[in-house]
């Protein structure tokens, strides 16, 4: 069944508002989207980090689903015993009717997912249980004031590769976890940009339906830790997409394609923009801009054209 | 049909028990010596003996956080692990008592590196002594079957809801093979009966587990934790009681042993204690009026019951296996500050044995004796540690 926008204006929301998110913060948008993608009863997990801090601060909780926090790597370990338990006491006849079909979500940011947690990750996807896991991705350790973690791209300015007089900030390139998670070969992968909520929560949707692992990594721009302003996630979020910093993939049974903007723009009908301009209205990569920095624009873009390159061939598309 | 003995090693004796309880989930990795747990009741698994679902997890730490994860959704959930394996779980296991969830573990206690030693000793749940958990220690197979089905009980009690280890010592009884009776399953079933605690991610209305809790509701928290503690004892003790009149076999919560008469007493836990048990034996055929104590369990801290043995003697030695380094090792520790307060107590020596799975033979223990009858005459060496045959 298509998801429609009527509908959803009157669903219940599985997150309330009134939480401590910062004002202008995506990721509450993104776990709505997830979670709001299909009717069926839902089991959230969450790993320590900025979601999980600020929805849940004793004696408040903003969820309206079941909702777990264990600790910050084993989110999707957690997820994977509830998962299991599900099926025991399904078994043994020990849950009610109406949540048999229960689906099972975890969310962690990039530190918790890259990082701290993959190899729990990595083992939730080899045994295959049957859940998603949502990556909600700012690039950096932003609940621990804004250090780089392995998904913080070339050039940016967090407080751990801080800009100095012989530093322009982060030397590395992210990980390419889409493809880490794909060597998995679990039935459904995607990226997504909250920007455009219908590619996202159309993926979110076949994710929590199939049967098997399924992955989402969801950008999700960070007002203090890429020093935007409250309004600009989601213009930020739609040039990350047609600059082809952040490709919308999908990888359904091993099969990838592209989507939404970057579908149009492998077709050639749409623009590539020059990545610039994701990075020009963003603090962190303020100081890329100064004459001296020049060159580490052009690395960005080439790191950027490199990814995309191999994206398009992953989906089949010639260079 | 009358109970037959068959013969185990510990680590089965642990599998037969976790076979006959037949929990909904079990997360476990393997860890040497506790891997033929895992072993034997994957073959049950696969020979569809028990139906539970086993989630063979790729580290210990997913282990517990997985074991986390079910136990919340209202599974009954069980693993089990040992030494480093332990170790790495840590931040979870702490999570896992503060959530209040009855998770029964089996612990093989094992020397932690480093350096890397994968013989019995006790460093690795001394270690985790204050992590909240329930730990019970076991001296022979029979007592680590038994234990299993009364640590279930203890764990999902009401007044409790606390996870609990069941401890054996690495090699010395895991390996071991003793002629162990098992109950008929149906006296198990009966026993264990139906888990009351409820799922808190199955409930009806959605909840919330594992909440930020900061400076205005930790602490009340924690004392609610502190108190939960305080009310295990009168749940072990029905429990006990209960698994005598079912099981026919009687435990305390301190055995004593040979001790009517004691001057001298040997205190100790796990499986040392069965060669302590001979050691007094050969020293009562000599006329020495020596006998032995043994916690079951260490946490909580059985304190007062101490208390109330110990001072009749006039002189204790206790048996730690593991040390707590620039401090004397804990299960002295502990004991001695029970006395306090006490007009009346007994002259004590601390002795930290067997560490990595040195033997801690009869020749020994007879030294500990000696020592004892000379520290009960002359009150020489009253409070202080040895490392009981170590080289020099």
């Amino acid at each position: 069944m298509a998801i429609l926008l009527k509908d959803l204006v009157n669903k219940n929301v599985p997150l309330n508002g009134g939480h401590r998110m910062c004002p202008g913060c995506p990721t509450p948008v993104i776990v709505k989207q997830i979670l709001m993608s299909t009717d069926h009863p839902k089991v959230a997990a969450n790993a320590t980090g900025c979601l999980e801090v600020a929805t849940t601060i004793y004696p408040y909780t903003a969820w309206n689903i079941p909702w777990i926090h264990n600790a910050f790597e084993n989110a999707a370990a957690t997820i994977a015993g509830i998962e299991s338990a599900f099926r025991a006491l399904i078994k043994r006849g020990e849950i009610a009717e109406d949540r048999k079909q229960t689906k099972f979500i975890a969310f962690g940011g990039d530190g918790g997912t890259y990082d701290i947690g993959l190899q729990s990750l990595s083992g939730a996807l080899e045994r295959g249980h049957n859940f998603l896991y949502v990556c909600y991705d700012n690039e950096g350790y932003m609940n621990t004031g804004i250090q780089r973690s392995s998904a913080t791209p070339i050039g940016a300015n967090t407080t751990t590769t801080p800009v100095g007089k012989v530093s322009y900030g982060k030397k590395e390139p992210r990980k390419d976890l889409i493809s880490i998670v794909a060597a998995h070969h679990i039935p459904y992968i995607a990226s997504a940009a909250p920007h455009n909520w219908m590619d996202t929560m159309n993926k979110a949707k076949k994710a929590i339906e199939v049967n098997g692992p399924a992955f989402m990594d969801v950008i999700s721009p960070c007002v203090p830790g890429w020093k935007i302003r409250t309004d600009e996630w989601k213009g930020i979020s739609e040039a990350a997409v047609k600059t082809c910093f952040w490709p919308l993939i999908e990888i359904e049974n091993g099969e990838w394609r592209l989507t939404g903007e970057s579908k149009k723009i492998a077709d050639g009908k749409m623009e590539k923009l020059p990545v610039e301009e994701f990075l020009k209205s963003q603090g962190r990569f303020k100081h890329l801009f100064k004459l001296e920095n020049k060159d580490v624009i052009k690395l960005i873009q080439d790191d950027v054209d490199k990814s995309w390159n191999y994206y398009k061939r992953m989906a089949g598309y010639n260079d | 049909m009358a109970a037959k003995y068959i013969p185990l090693t510990g680590a089965e004796s642990a599998a037969y028990a976790m076979k006959q309880i037949n929990p909904d989930v079990l997360a476990a990795y393997p860890i040497t010596p506790q891997t033929p747990i895992v072993m034997k009741f994957s073959e049950y698994v696969a020979n569809g003996e028990v139906d539970t679902v086993s989630i063979t997890v790729e580290s210990e730490h997913s282990a517990m956080s997985a074991t986390v994860g079910a136990a919340a959704a209202g599974a009954r959930a069980m693993t089990a692990t040992a030494a480093n394996g332990l170790a790495l779980m840590w931040e979870i296991v702490y999570i896992a008592a503060s959530t209040r969830l009855p998770i029964v573990m089996g612990i093989v206690n094992r020397a932690l590196s480093g350096p890397i030693n994968i013989h019995g000793d006790h460093s690795d749940t001394m270690g985790a002594r204050d992590a909240g958990w329930i730990q019970v220690y076991s001296e022979n197979n029979q007592e680590v079957y038994d234990n299993y089905f009364m640590a279930l009980r203890i764990a999902e009690n009401e007044d409790v809801l606390l996870p609990v280890m069941v401890c054996q010592d690495g090699f010395i009884t895991s390996h071991s093979v003793e002629n162990v009776m098992p109950a008929p399953d149906q006296v198990v079933k009966e026993f264990i009966g139906k888990k009351k605690f409820k799922g808190l991610l199955t409930a009806e209305k959605p909840f919330t587990i594992g909440p930020l809790d900061l400076q205005d509701y930790y602490f009340e928290h924690k004392k609610q934790q502190h108190e939960a503690m305080k009310k295990v004892f009168p749940v072990i003790e029905a429990i006990q009681k209960e698994f005598a009149e079912k099981f026919g076999r009687k435990y305390d919560v301190i055995e004593e042993y040979r001790t009517e008469d004691a001057d001298i007493v040997i205190m100790g836990m796990s499986s040392v204690m069965g060669t302590v048990k001979e050691v007094i034996d050969a020293a009562r055929e000599k006329g020495i009026k020596v006998g032995a104590v043994k916690p079951r369990f260490f946490r909580p801290f059985p304190g007062e019951y101490l208390k109330k043995i110990l001072s009749k003697f006039k002189a204790v030695g206790i048996l730690d296996r593991s040390d707590s380094f620039g401090s004397l090792p804990p299960l002295f520790t502990e004991t001695a500050a029970v006395f306090y307060t006490s007009s009346t107590k007994p002259l004590v020596k601390s002795y930290i044995h067997g560490l990595g799975g040195r033997d801690t033979t009869v020749k020994l223990l007879e030294k500990v004796v000696t020592d004892l009858q000379k520290l009960s005459e002359t009150g020489e060496g009253n409070f202080t540690s040895e490392y009981l045959g170590v080289r020099e």
